[in-house]
Order: structure tokens, then C-alpha cells, then sequence
């Protein structure tokens, strides 16, 4: 048996069929969903995908989070239904408070398209498990928005439960790849809830999972594999 | 325009002595008589709005149309070609039942204007122009040109333009792999903006802008109509700049990326479904030109109802409302059986559609507003028989001296340090720097079939995940190399996105262009246009790769001051598997470095020339098209069979700035060896066409020395992939570190 995977199309959004191609390269079967529809199909797990869900207007992320699938998604998650939510995706799951902090524009204020090196903080969680704790990673990352910001006592918080999932790798910041790229607080590159079945990041893990295009790595196959495993051994 | 009364046909037929105003409108005078010849009678408002869109220089290629023909007379035979000029886009046949339309536009004027929206809206423009061909776009690439690197507007410019590409293209998730960035003087008042896109499709899914089958209703989708680019096409396109006249900010159009993308997937859908018979974007000239062009290339007439349009801005006048360029709408022919479904379509994607009118079986265009009728022309007066000038045309008086200025007589330097230091120099200035900075500003990762993007040869796209199937897009242009010589220049730049197509390993197919001129009521820019006009469509037949489309961007001057002419060529290749691509990059150190291809004294126009003495003068490199076909053929067969795992076509700049960016990109550096019968600043600066250089495993090298030797092909081995240095035996050794400092640290410094 497989696990059924969900992925949201907002208007707007713009790696569904990417994710949806990481969730079938990873073995699991992807769903596709519909901003409209509340139903979730009965998925196993939800990927939030990138891209400008609604335009972007307003603050990005701030209108995808009132429309109806995220209803059942908000409720389904704080029931333990594993969320992945990736650029886009976690700046609507902030919105929607089932993370907390937020994304501010890049600091640069330019977007900016590279491959990132991260260091995976936390690989307890649903969808890091195959990533072992402190490996250094290469995966796509593309914003405009990415500056990860959160109040003095929040971060804290982040800190001390090992809640920071993924964090920008800037020592050698001279090479490329390296270095903070958008001013994120504590370099903060993606984060999980305290159950670990909700996480969010800015880069795209979805690109990184053939050898001959996006990034020309698979680093970013472990988030797909290590969802697969949890739901099929569950 | 005088709005009561209405000014209907029959007003018109009955007050024929109205004075219009034409001439602000962009009309000559003999023009404006040839339309009430045509009417028999002075034209509505409406009319007028609509002919003299139509017939600007932008939309109807009054002055450039008979030398384009050329492009079809010269046409090669190729089995390839599915859809020609004429059409939104060419669509050319690439194997396995898929069929890929590309094409290049300009946006030089309003972005020039307006920067940000100008780009924004171009990349818009040539998206719309691939949907409405059946395709879902999969890429966009972006040729620009700006004026001095250190110039104050350039830093305005620039940095408009290229958030403008970003936030658009990003925003429909359209991987941006390609394109130029060029900075040049001449450019300082008219930034060039060209933007390409590529679509695929199944052949039977390709689509055409034809309204036939009388009964059938037209659906106006996407965005309402505002009062943006009003006259864009006409009044900013078709003239040269004036600093006395007022801003002309109002005619540049806004975009909105969203609304796009909402249209493409609705689009894609409704196309999926076989509801739609005839499609058209609204781009310049908005619903004149969508009107117009649906009807004049159906087999009926048309009806629409002003009326019904959805505006943004309820006062706007009927003249306004056909003239409009407000972006992301466009026009379908549907049958009426299927006008449901395609509405909830529109409705699913929260896109608004109206139906505005009908096909009717007469032969007219019709178009009433408030119940009285405004518009009663033949379509194909204003689609396709706009005037025609023959304009004159002569070799303009300097361009013996100027050819007579030849480089080649520059001073050059003399000891190893002297040469040293020019290397450094050439990679580190504005025109051979990394555009790092500007490319990632642009997504190249999206859709996740992205093989290869800039600063590779050329971009490259998986199209089927299961076969490997892919296309390849190289664009280029030399304006310095054109201005010496128009004919060999536009050949020079098809010469080298040939070239750049078939170092990543695949093979040219087609051709699409871009062509940027100054004012053609100029008898030498006239000239330049025709020379580079005749030298494509030769070198295109020669090459057996036909031009499938353009676009033509005239009145890019100052003033007296005309551009460099500067045709910029796409090339569009197929491969059959894209794991065979070959990357720019070396690999893997111990492997021997090859130069393919006769290296000569040519440095008029190089980069060298530019760069070092602030020269412009002489003749470009020679072509010899039969010889780039061969490196081709040679350089696709040592992709497929593994032969080599780097390869870099050598234009401007020369053998040094190539390995220079290969050592770069790959983080392994080279030693080279000076060739027998050649002098070290030769050897590393000449701009010589119709060469390469490539990494060939050590286990390779017979076999593929081999296949050079028996096809004939020049192939001299000059060096090896080695160490943390780009070393010339006996002359220099630069570091690595050195080298990425000089070569990536330029572009920031100026413009972030």
C-alpha cells in the first residue's frame, strides 16, 4: 500500500505539478485539491505548495488562509494531520496560526533564485525523518518575501523545544549558496510545531528531487520519503 | 472626440466635412485619405481609433514588410515547420507527437518609460501570444540592452527592467532560462527589451486567431478594460522620442501577473475541453487588433457590442474602449453550444467572461455601441492591407570609413604581464561580467524541468518526463558587429545561437528574431534593416532553419541617434534525450581541453576592442555558415555518444573569457598551451566565429579526434582541466579566486 499525498492548488499557486511530481518520484500517490473544496479526499497528508496564492495581495499567504479547504486543513492539523507548508505554503501556515512568526520582505528587497545550503536542526519530525540531525543539504530557494521574523519570546520558544526544522548554513558565507539570504531571524530557514506533524520552509524541496533538473541534486526527496515511511508503517 | 452625438456611420455619411484628428492619432496625411477611400466617406471616431492603431508602424510593419518577405521566399524546406509567419507564433514539430511554438517580442519604448511595467507587461505580452497557439508555456528568456554600465539612468533602468521580468514571469511560474544582458552607449535613451517564450503542445491541439462559422459567439475573458496604453501601440511605438513633448507615461499599460495566470490555466482548460474554434490575445491595439484579426483571417464578418465589454472605467468612450492595451484579456470563438461550458470554466478560475458579439456570414466588421452603429469597415483593410512603404533606402555615406578602422592595427599587448592584466580586465567589464546578479532575480527552477539556464549556452527544457524529450532556446545579437557590417552581423548572430544550441547537444531547428532598428524614415537605418534582413533569411536558408516569426521594433533613436542595429536571433533545438546535455562547466580535472574551429586575427568589434580601447571599427569576424553546421553536427554527435562533458561556444570575448567561465562554473581551473602557428593575444582574444571548446575524457580523445579528423573539422588540443588556476604556459597563471572576484564582482558593485 502507498500513502495518498494532497496537494493544494490556489489560484495562483505555481508548484503544484512540481510537488505533485516529488510526491510520485517518492512513491507516494499525489491528490490534487481545490481552494474551493473543502473536502480533503480522505489524504494522508497535505503538501501547501509555492507560488502567489491569490496574487499575493493584501500580505502573501493572508487571503489562501480563509478559503475553504484551509478550514478543514487548520482543523485536520491540529488534529494530527501531517502539513507541509513550502514557501508559499508556510507563509500560509503562519497565517493561519497553526505556526507561529511570519515572513517579511527580503531584506535585499530583491527575489532572489539560488541554491541554498541548510542544516537540517530537527530530523524528528514527520517530514524530516530521513535527514539525520545537522546534515547539510542543498535545496532551491525562490522569494520575495522570506525574511522570517517572530517576537523575542517566540523565537526563544523556537529555540529551546528544537523547534527550528532547517536553518541557513552561513559559515563560508563567501561561497556560493552560503550566507543568510533574506535576513531571517536566527537564520531560520523553516520550523515544525511542537507535535512535529506541521512544518514549514522558504526553500523548495520539491525542486531538488531528480538528478538532471531543478537543482541537479535529490536533497530535497527526504521530505517525501520520510512522510511515505511514516504513513505507511503507521 | 466629440461624444454627442454619437458619432455612428450614418452621422458620419451625413457630416462629411468634420475635421478628425488623424494626425494626433498618428495618421499621415495620405493615409487618413486612403481610409476615407476605402469607407467612402470620413470615418467614425471609432474608425479612426481603430485604423490608426492598426495601421501604426508596431502593428501593421508598414515599413518593413517588404523586406521581411524575404524570410518566406527564402524559406528552407523543413518538414518541421507546422505553423509560419502570420500566425501568433510559429510552431515547429519536434518529434514524438509534441509541436512547440516560440517567438521574441519587443517592449524596448515603455519600458524605457516606465521600467517596471514596461518589462512586466512584455513578458505578458509573449505568454498571451503562446497560449493563444494551443501551448502552455514553459519558459521565457530575455535578451536586453542598456546603455554605459556607469551611466546614472542606466542604474533607473535596469533594476526597473529586471524586477519588472521577475515579478511578472515569477508570478506565472514560468522558468526564465535564457537571454543577454549587453550595455552600450548607443543604447543610453532606448533600452532594448526583447522577451521570448516557448510553448508545447500535441499537434492537435494547435489553435489559431480565426473567427469562422457563422453563429459563432466571441467571448471576451480575463481582465476588464481600463483607460492603460491607450494609443501604447501607436503613439509610443511607431515614434521617435521628443523631450518636448509631454509625458507619455498615461500609454504605458499595468500589469497584473495574477489575472495571467488565472487566464492560462482557464485557457489550457477550455483548450483541453475542444471548446474554443478561434483564438486571439489582446495586445497592442487591444480589441481593434482581436477584432479585426479574428475576422479578417475567418471566412465571415463579425458583430460585436461595445456595450457589453466589461470596463474598469464606465466613462470611457467607445474609441477608447477599441484602442485600450489593459493586459491579461483575451478574445475566444466559440460555438454557441459550448459557450456554457466554457463560461463556467472562466468561472471556476474566478476569470470574468462575456460574450460581445457573434460571426456573422457577411464580410464585415460591425461594431454598435449605445444601439447606433460605429464601425461598418472590411476587417482586412485594417488587419492586412494597412499602406505599404517602400522607404528609401542607401549605404549611408560613413560606412567606408568606419570599415576602414579596422582593430586589427590596435595597439596589443606586449609582455605576459600586459596580457595578463587585459584577461582581467575583459571578464571583470560590464558586457563579459557574471549576470548572476540580474538572473537570480528570475525563478529557473519552477515547472521542475529545467536542465539548463543562463549562464549556460543555452536553456533547456525537459518536455517528457518518460522519453527525456527536450527543447533547447539560445538568443543572440551583436549590434557592434551589425553596425560594421549589417549583412554579416545579423549572420553573426544567427551563427552563434546556432552555435550555442548545438554545444548543449542539441540540434537547430527553427528560428525566431527580434529586430531592433533606429527610425526607418532614416535611408541608412533603412539600409542596416535591409542588409541584416537579407543576411537572416540567407543564412537561414543556408542552415536549413527557417524564421517561424519575430518582430520588428523600429524608431529605437534619440534624436539623430539611431541604436546600433541590432537584430537578436533565437534558435530553438530539439534533443531527443536530455540527459545527454552538455554543460558549460568543466567536470572533472585530467580532462583535455579542445579547440574546434580556425582561430584567425579578428578583433574588429570584439570585445577586446571595446573593452581596451574603447573601439568600434573595421569588419566583423568572417562566416561561414556550411562550417558552423559542421561544428554542429560534430559537437550533437560528441553529446549523444558521451564524447564530452563540458562544451562552450567562443564569441565575444574570445577563448579566454570561455574558459574562464567554464574554470568559474565548475570550480577547476586550466592549463593552457599557446598552439603552434598562433601568438598568445590571438590565441586568447580573437573573436572568430564558428568555434568551441570542449573537455574530452582522456578515454575519449581517439574517438573523438577521430571523428573531427574524418569529417574534417579543425580540432587542436590546447590544455587540460587542472589545478585552482587558469594558467597560458609562459605567459600567466591567474587564481581561481582572483578571477571570480574580477568576473562576478562588476555587476553588483554598479547596480546593487
Amino acid at each position: 500500500m502507498t500513502a495518498r499525498i494532497g496537494v493544494v492548488t490556489f489560484p495562483g499557486s505555481l508548484d503544484d505539478r512540481d510537488t505533485q511530481r516529488a510526491i510520485r518520484v517518492a512513491g507516494a500517490e499525489p491528490v490534487a485539491l481545490w481552494h474551493k473544496d473543502k473536502d480533503l479526499k480522505q489524504v494522508d497528508a497535505v503538501v501547501l505548495c509555492g507560488g502567489f496564492s491569490y496574487g499575493d495581495y493584501l500580505r502573501a499567504g493572508a487571503i489562501a488562509r480563509f478559503s475553504p479547504v484551509m478550514d478543514t486543513v487548520i482543523d485536520q492539523a491540529k488534529a494530527g494531520l501531517p502539513v507541509l507548508g513550502i514557501c508559499n505554503g508556510f507563509q500560509i501556515l503562519t497565517e493561519a496560526h497553526l505556526l507561529p512568526g511570519g515572513m517579511l520582505g527580503n531584506d535585499h528587497l530583491h527575489f532572489i533564485c539560488r541554491d541554498q545550503k541548510l542544516r537540517v536542526e530537527n530530523a524528528d519530525t514527520a517530514w524530516t525523518a530521513d535527514y539525520a540531525s545537522g546534515q547539510e543539504i542543498s535545496i532551491p530557494l525562490k522569494n520575495m518575501d522570506g525574511r522570517f521574523v517572530a517576537d523575542a519570546r517566540t523565537l526563544e520558544e523556537l529555540e529551546a523545544e528544537g523547534r527550528v526544522a532547517f536553518r541557513y548554513v552561513v559559515d563560508g558565507e563567501a561561497n556560493e549558496g552560503y550566507g543568510n539570504p533574506n535576513g531571517s531571524l536566527n537564520d531560520i530557514a523553516g520550523i515544525t510545531n511542537a507535535a512535529g506533524n506541521v512544518v514549514g520552509l522558504m526553500p523548495h524541496p520539491e525542486h531538488a528531487v531528480e538528478p538532471l533538473v531543478g537543482s541537479g541534486r535529490t536533497d530535497g526527496l527526504p521530505f517525501f520519503t520520510s512522510i511515505l515511511k511514516k504513513l505507511v508503517s503507521a | 472626440m466629440s461624444k454627442t452625438p454619437l458619432d455612428t456611420v450614418e452621422h458620419a455619411a451625413a457630416t462629411p466635412d468634420v475635421e478628425l484628428p488623424w494626425a494626433e492619432l498618428g495618421l499621415k496625411k495620405d493615409e487618413y485619405e486612403r481610409v476615407v477611400e476605402i469607407l467612402g466617406r470620413r470615418p467614425t471616431g471609432a474608425e479612426l481609433a481603430m485604423y490608426s492603431v492598426m495601421w501604426s508602424e508596431h502593428c501593421s510593419y508598414k515599413s518593413s514588410k517588404v523586406h521581411l518577405r524575404q524570410f518566406g521566399e527564402k524559406a528552407p524546406e523543413n518538414d518541421a515547420m507546422l505553423v509560419g509567419i502570420g500566425e501568433n507564433a510559429g510552431v515547429v514539430d519536434v518529434g514524438q507527437g509534441y509541436a512547440v511554438t516560440f517567438k521574441v517580442e519587443s517592449h524596448n519604448h515603455p519600458s524605457y518609460v516606465e521600467p517596471y511595467q514596461g518589462a512586466a507587461t512584455g513578458v505578458g505580452g509573449i505568454v498571451r501570444d503562446i497560449i493563444a497557439m494551443g501551448a502552455r508555456p514553459v519558459a521565457v528568456v530575455d535578451p536586453l540592452r542598456f546603455g554605459a554600465a556607469d551611466h546614472p539612468d542606466t542604474k533607473r533602468v535596469l533594476p526597473g527592467v529586471v524586477a519588472g521580468i521577475g515579478g511578472y514571469g515569477n508570478c506565472l511560474g514560468l522558468p526564465n532560462i535564457g537571454g543577454e544582458v549587453v550595455f552600450d552607449a548607443c543604447y543610453q535613451g532606448n533600452p532594448l527589451v526583447n522577451a521570448g517564450a516557448i510553448g508545447v503542445m500535441r499537434h492537435e491541439d494547435i489553435h489559431l486567431a480565426k473567427a469562422s462559422g457563422a453563429g459563432n459567439k466571441v467571448i471576451l475573458y480575463g481582465a476588464r478594460t481600463g483607460g492603460d496604453g491607450i494609443g501604447g501601440a501607436s503613439i509610443l511605438a511607431s515614434e521617435t522620442f521628443d523631450d518636448a513633448k509631454p509625458s507619455k507615461r498615461p500609454a504605458v499599460q499595468v500589469g497584473d501577473p495574477f489575472q495571467e495566470k488565472l487566464l492560462i490555466e482557464c485557457t489550457l482548460e477550455a483548450f483541453a475541453e475542444k471548446l474554443v474554434v478561434g483564438i486571439q490575445d489582446l495586445g497592442a491595439a487591444g480589441l481593434s487588433c482581436a477584432t479585426s484579426e479574428l475576422a479578417s483571417n475567418g471566412s465571415g464578418g463579425m458583430r460585436v457590442t461595445l456595450d457589453d465589454v466589461p470596463l474598469r472605467d464606465s466613462t470611457l468612450s467607445p474609441e477608447e474602449i477599441l484602442m485600450s492595451e489593459s493586459q491579461e484579456r483575451m478574445c475566444a470563438v466559440v460555438e454557441p453550444e459550448k459557450v456554457d461550458r466554457f463560461l463556467e470554466i472562466c468561472e471556476k478560475w474566478d476569470v470574468i467572461a462575456t460574450v460581445i458579439g457573434e460571426v456573422t456570414d457577411g464580410d464585415r466588421l460591425e461594431i454598435f455601441w449605445h444601439g447606433g452603429k460605429i464601425v461598418d469597415v472590411d476587417p482586412r483593410t485594417v488587419a492586412h492591407e494597412g499602406p505599404v512603404y517602400e522607404r528609401p533606402y542607401a549605404r549611408p555615406d560613413w560606412q567606408d570609413a568606419l570599415q576602414a578602422d579596422g582593430a586589427e592595427k590596435l595597439p596589443r599587448p606586449v609582455t605576459a604581464e600586459e596580457l595578463k592584466d587585459q584577461v582581467l580586465k575583459l571578464v571583470a567589464s560590464p558586457n563579459q561580467a557574471s549576470k548572476k546578479w540580474i538572473t537570480q532575480q528570475y525563478d529557473h527552477f519552477v515547472q521542475g524541468n529545467t536542465v539548463l539556464a543562463q549562464p549556460e549556452d543555452s536553456g533547456m527544457i525537459r518536455i517528457d518526463e518518460e522519453s527525456g524529450l527536450g527543447v533547447a532556446l539560445a538568443t543572440d545579437g551583436n549590434g557592434r558587429y551589425a553596425k560594421l557590417d549589417p549583412y554579416t552581423g545579423a549572420q553573426l548572430a544567427l551563427a552563434e545561437a546556432y552555435r550555442n544550441v548545438a554545444t548543449t547537444g542539441a540540434k537547430p531547428l527553427a528560428v525566431s528574431d527580434c529586430l531592433n532598428f533606429g527610425s526607418p524614415e532614416d535611408p541608412a537605418v533603412m539600409w542596416q534593416f535591409a542588409e541584416a534582413i537579407r543576411g537572416l533569411a540567407d543564412g537561414c536558408q543556408q542552415l536549413g532553419t527557417p524564421v517561424t516569426g519575430g518582430n520588428v521594433s523600429l524608431y529605437n533613436q534619440t534624436g539623430e541617434a539611431a541604436i546600433h542595429p541590432t537584430p537578436v536571433v533565437a534558435v530553438l533545438g530539439v534533443i531527443d534525450d536530455v540527459t545527454r546535455r552538455t554543460p558549460v562547466a568543466f567536470q572533472e580535472e585530467g580532462q583535455l581541453l579542445y579547440l574546434l574551429g580556425d582561430t584567425r586575427e579578428e578583433f574588429s568589434g570584439s570585445a577586446w576592442s571595446q573593452v581596451i580601447h574603447d573601439h568600434l571599427g573595421g569588419l566583423p569576424p568572417k562566416v561561414d555558415l556550411e562550417r558552423e553546421r559542421l561544428l554542429g553536427e560534430i559537437l550533437i554527435s560528441a553529446s549523444r555518444d558521451g564524447m564530452v562533458d563540458s562544451a562552450h561556444d567562443l564569441s565575444d570575448g574570445g577563448l579566454i573569457q570561455a574558459v574562464v567561465e567554464s574554470a568559474l562554473l565548475g570550480g577547476k581551473g586550466a592549463r593552457l598551451v599557446v598552439p603552434d602557428g598562433l601568438d598568445a593575444f590571438t590565441f586568447l582574444f580573437s573573436e572568430s566565429a564558428g568555434r568551441a571548446v570542449v573537455a574530452v575524457p582522456r578515454s575519449e580523445e581517439l574517438r573523438f579526434t577521430d571523428m573531427c579528423g574524418a569529417r574534417g573539422l579543425p580540432v587542436t588540443r590546447i590544455g587540460v582541466v587542472d589545478g585552482d588556476t587558469v594558467e597560458v604556459q609562459g605567459e600567466f597563471a591567474l587564481p581561481l579566486a582572483e578571477l571570480r572576484e574580477a568576473h562576478e564582482g562588476t555587476i553588483p558593485a554598479l547596480l546593487a
